[in-house]
Parts: C-alpha cells; structure tokens; sequence
C-alpha cells in the first residue's frame, strides 16, 4: 500500500530545484505529450483514468475536461485552484512548497491538452511564501524553455502566472475564484453558464484543484491503463490525504485509495494512532464540510464491514451512517473533545466565511451559530436542538453555491450522531462547562 | 528580514521599483482587464504603506489601475486579510478553527493576552509592536497550533515558543527602529 506517484522524490534535497526536479524524471509529460500526442489524445489518456477531482467535490477531471467549449478565435483558459481553506486540508501547501515544479508541470500537460495560452493559479492569499516558492520555479521553467514561446520546439506557447486572493474561504468555490481572479468580491455565479462556456474574462475555463493537475503528470507518464491498477475500481490511483487532530504523526501523506480506515489511523506507516494513549471519539474523514462519523462507523461500516479509505467505502451508508472522502481532510478527535463546541466552532467558521450574497446562507449561519453558542455555553435548551435541524433544512439546497450545503452538513450530521450528547449539555449546563461529555454510551460498549 | 510591514506612517506612492512591479503585474493579464491585479497590488500597499490600508492608500491604487474608488474599497472590505485600521508592528494572527482548537489554539489565544497585557482580541499593545488576531483555518492543521505573523507561518507553538517569538519579534522591531 505504499505505492507513491506524486511524493515519490519528495525527500530527495533540492528537489524544489529545476535541475534535481529534471534529473529525478521531471518535465517528462510535457515531453511526451508535446512531441507524441495530440492534444485530444491528453484529454483522452485523463477521461480513461477516471481520475476524479481532487478538490472535494470528486468530479471526474476527464469529463471536465471534455466539457469545455472551443469557439474558434477565443482564448481559453485553464486556471489552477490552489485557494486550499477547507479545515483540515494542507496537502496543496505541501505539495506546492515541497515539489513546485510537479505543479508547473501538471499545468504545462493540462494547458497543452486544453488548448490553453494563458494559464493562472489562484492562491490563497495567506500562502504568500508559497506563492513566492511557484514564481521562483516558473522563472526556472521559462529560463529552460518549457515554458514561454515555442515550448521544446513544438510550436505551442504557455505564459503561466500566479495570483494570490486575499483571505476567504468562498474563493474556494470555482466561479467566486474567476470573480476574484477578476480583482472584484468573491461572490460566486449563477451557473449555468458554467465555466467551460463562460469563465475567466467571460472564456471558456477549466478550474482545477492543485492535486488534480500535478496527477496529470503519473497519469501521462504511465498511461491510463497502467494507472487504474492502482487503488480500487471506483476510486483509481493515489490521493493526498492531510491528517490532523489528536494524532501521534499528523501530516501529509499520500496513500493507495483503498488502505483501510483502521491501517491509516493506526499503521506505523501512517497516523500511529490516538495521541497521549487515549481512545478516538470522532473523525471528519474529508474536510470540515463532510459528516463527522462516531467511533463505531469509523473503521466499520454500518453493515459491520471494512472500511476503507476511497470514494465509495466512506460513503457508503450515504448520509445516515457514512461520510465522504471530500478533500481528504481527515481530523480525528479524541475522547476528551466535546462535540458541541466543535460544531460550534466550526459553525462560526461558515458564518464568518460566507459572502453574504443568499439570504438563507448568510442570515442561516449566522442563526446556527448563536444557537451553538448558547448550547456549549450553558444557555441553551430542547428546542435549540430542533432549532438548530430546521435552519439546516432551509439553507441545504437554497444557495448559489455549495456553501450553504458545507455549513448545513457538519451540524446535521453532529446532531444526528451525538445528540445524547447535544442533550446532556441542555440538561447539565453547570456540568456541561466543568468537564466534557466523553465518549459516546454506544462507543462505551464496543 | 522584516516580516512584516515597513514603520507605521509610510504613506503612497510607491517608489520606481515597485510601480515597475505593478506594470508587470497588469501585464499578467489581457488589456482593459487591469483590475485583475488588484488583490496583489493592495497586499503591495499594505506591506509598503503602514501595514494597514487609508482611504488615501486605496484611491492611490484606484489610480494607479485606472478603476472607480468604491471597486477597490469593497474588494479591501471584503477580504478578511487586508487591515482598515491601523495595528501593531507586527500582527499576530492565531488559527482558531477545528483542527487548532483540538490541540489546544485556545490556551495559545489566552496566553498571548497575558504575555501583551491585553484583554481582548483585536488589540494592540500598549507599546504598539503587536496586535493580536485570530484567522481562520491557515492550511497548517497537522502543525498546529500555529500563528501567522507577515508570509511567515509559526507553528507547532507552545507558551514556551509563543515567549520566545514575542523576544524575537521585539529585538526586530528594536533593530528596525535603530535602521530609520
């Protein structure tokens, strides 16, 4: 299960560098792509892949490819979302400062296949010492010639840039990142039109997650088919999976699609298990947004079966009693942390990121927010809980963005698993301020 | 290096080298299409011009691109990152969210209080070197707790490392006031 594609060299010294990153293999898509195939052929070798998004939303990457609109004389663009602020997720960051390069690479490839001049990547503001790692490698790359005019004298040309925001999660979200690409808010867009029609300054635009386009590069390099022997069926190839919480070894690591929940938190190769001794309480398999799992449906699935890490073994179950793979942000709580204040936090977090462009999101995270104060603090009562469902209720499904959805699911599903304990602070509110609920009874029997 | 921000009071325009920046940062971008560089022009203003952004630095950029000043007040009013009043030196900005709580961001938040002498985030100093505030998630979660402090980002901290940073962040500033 210790299959790597792309942290393969990462420790080799200097691989941040042009001439290690080249002499470890580097640039050998965009050699084999410029000079052996077409530009359909790329898009092609990605469909086949079944690579899927590697953002969160798991969009197949070919099939957003083969989307994009190709009006003769209008410039398109491929623009790179390296906005990365779902909690919980800080692979891009490593990737992007460890290895630069396998990015510029990744979007040489891409660019070529999608018939791109001019290629972006959005970065969040606050990566600005990334930011400065990725123009460092872009001059490398200019100054080598795979990129500028004439790219390894096959004809095509690439200007490739990066522009950084300026602090807000929504940027995240492919049409708020063109607004703001845009230099304007980043309130996202009605769709349709959607990017591949109309995107950055009004062309067609493909948006990209960071990990997607650097998979690009394995993915070329090794063709499709020798890519789907690895992970599983449904979930093919590699992912980035960023750990952290009450771990031995948080970090990033790259894993098969398809190692089990239990080897990944447990396996010395990985996580190492629960801090401190103590025993897991809870995991947030996919980022913030995705449903928390209590500690019997981590390892196990509901039916009493493996699971794994890969698209469809977290989700099995659908919202009842499973999750999703999402960013791969993958948090675990110990028996010490309380429930109720982690929702509240992290509902303070959606209220305090949305762009207050629909009403039900913007008034709604506002509401769910107080009304998780009150409950963590002592204030709260029955009715709060209930509360606290219907809000959910009218923001799910009612919003431009999938915002809206990512502040719904974590109280619904927090709710859903851990209303015992949502209930013990409405009932012990002296108490609920001393000491903290532990572990689930259900958990207790395991 | 400084981490952050030039002295408080540097005021607009920005000088040769950097207006050389700004033109190749416009340059990134198809013509009439300048206002895309304005995010990156602000961080620009705000590192060279106080560490905060007036309404004379954001008229002075509105210029600079050829756009209304109300197009770039409500971009810097949107944005979480750009400061509309004046701080500290040096601005502290401590992740608060989910994974940082988990091991402990909150006892960091408290401790730098007591550590400045002030009762409330969003404060400065009484001695105006530091101003503490709080951000959301960072992308540093399996370094936490962590605290951003100009591009530079400072984690796996403890009370120990927090007392040390705050040494630190005083020798620079004792050292930037000897320079001007």
């Amino acid at each position: 299960m210790g299959r790597k594609l792309l942290l393969e060299h990462i420790d080799v010294p200097g691989i941040e560098t042009f001439e290690v990153y080249r002499r470890e293999g580097g640039y050998r898509s965009v050699e084999k792509a410029l000079k052996t195939m077409s530009p359909q052929e790329v898009v092609e070798e990605v469909q086949k892949s079944a690579l899927k998004g590697r953002g969160g939303a798991g969009f197949p990457t070919g099939m957003k490819w083969s989307f994009l609109a190709k009006p003769e004389g209008i410039p398109r663009y491929l623009v790179c979302n390296a906005d990365e602020s779902e909690p919980g997720t800080f692979k891009d960051r490593y990737l992007m400062e460890k290895i630069p390069h396998l990015l510029i690479e990744g979007m040489i490839t891409s660019s070529y296949a999608l018939g791109a001049n001019t290629s972006h990547i959005y970065i969040r503001g606050e990566y600005m010492f990334v930011l400065d790692i990725l123009e460092k490698a872009i001059a490398e790359a200019y100054e080598k010639g795979f990129l500028g005019k004439n790219i390894l004298g096959s004809g095509y040309d690439l200007d490739l840039y990066v522009s950084p925001g300026g602090g807000a999660y929504i940027c995240g979200e492919e049409t708020a990142l063109l607004e703001s690409l845009e230099g304007k808010r980043g309130n996202p867009r009605m769709k349709p039109p959607f990017p591949a029609v109309k995107g950055l300054f009004g062309c067609p635009t493909v948006v990209n997650n960071v990990e997607s386009i650097a998979t690009v590069v394995p993915i070329i390099n090794m063709g499709a088919d020798e890519y789907l022997k690895i992970g599983t069926e449904k979930s093919s190839g590699t992912k980035l999976i960023s750990a952290s919480g009450n771990l031995v070894r948080p970090g990033v690591y790259e894993i098969e699609l398809g190692l089990s929940v239990e080897e990944f938190i447990y396996g010395d190769e990985w996580c190492r298990g629960i801090a401190n001794g103590k025993k897991i309480k809870a995991c947030i398999p996919g980022g913030s947004s995705v449903p928390i799992l209590p500690a019997h449906l981590i390892t196990k699935t509901a039916a009493g079966e493996t699971r794994y890490m890969s698209y469809e073994s977290l989700s099995d179950g659908g919202f009842a009693s499973g999750s999703m793979l999402g960013s791969g942000g993958f948090i675990v709580f110990d028996e010490d942390q309380c429930i109720v204040r982690n929702t509240w936090n992290f509902a303070r977090f959606y209220a305090h990121e949305s762009c207050g462009q629909c009403s039900p999101c913007r008034e709604g995270t506002g509401w769910m927010e107080k009304v998780l104060y009150r409950l963590e603090h002592g204030q709260g009562n029955m009715r709060d809980i209930e509360l606290l469902e219907q809000i959910n209720k009218k923001i799910e499904g009612n919003t431009i963005c999938p915002l809206g959805d990512a502040a719904a699911w974590p109280v619904a599903a927090a709710i859903r698993h851990f209303r015992e304990e949502f209930e013990w602070h409405v009932t012990n509110p002296q108490e609920a301020q001393t000491r903290n609920y532990g572990l689930l009874k259900v958990t207790e029997t395991l | 290096m400084v981490s952050t921000h030039e002295l408080q009071g540097a005021k607009p325009p920005f000088s040769d080298e950097r207006l050389k920046e700004v033109q190749a940062i416009i340059s990134k971008f198809p013509e009439g299409r300048q206002k895309s560089a304005l995010i990156r022009v602000l961080h620009m203003a705000e590192e060279d011009f106080g560490g905060w952004l007036s309404q004379e630095t954001m008229d002075y950029v509105a210029s600079l691109l050829d756009i209304q000043p109300v197009e770039v007040y409500e971009v810097a009013t949107f944005y979480t990152m750009f400061n509309m009043e004046p701080t500290g030196q040096f601005v502290f900005e401590v992740c608060r969210t989910g994974p940082c709580m988990l091991v402990g961001s909150d006892q960091i938040i408290e401790h730098i209080k007591n550590r400045l002498g002030i009762t409330k985030v969003g404060e400065t100093s009484a001695d105006g070197i530091f101003t503490l505030k709080t951000s959301e998630c960072l992308g540093a979660c399996g370094y936490a707790p962590m605290l951003q402090c100009g591009k530079v980002f400072h984690e796996h901290l403890t009370p120990e490392k927090v007392d040390q940073l705050i040494e630190d962040y005083r020798a620079k500033y004792a050292q930037l006031k000897n320079q001007n």
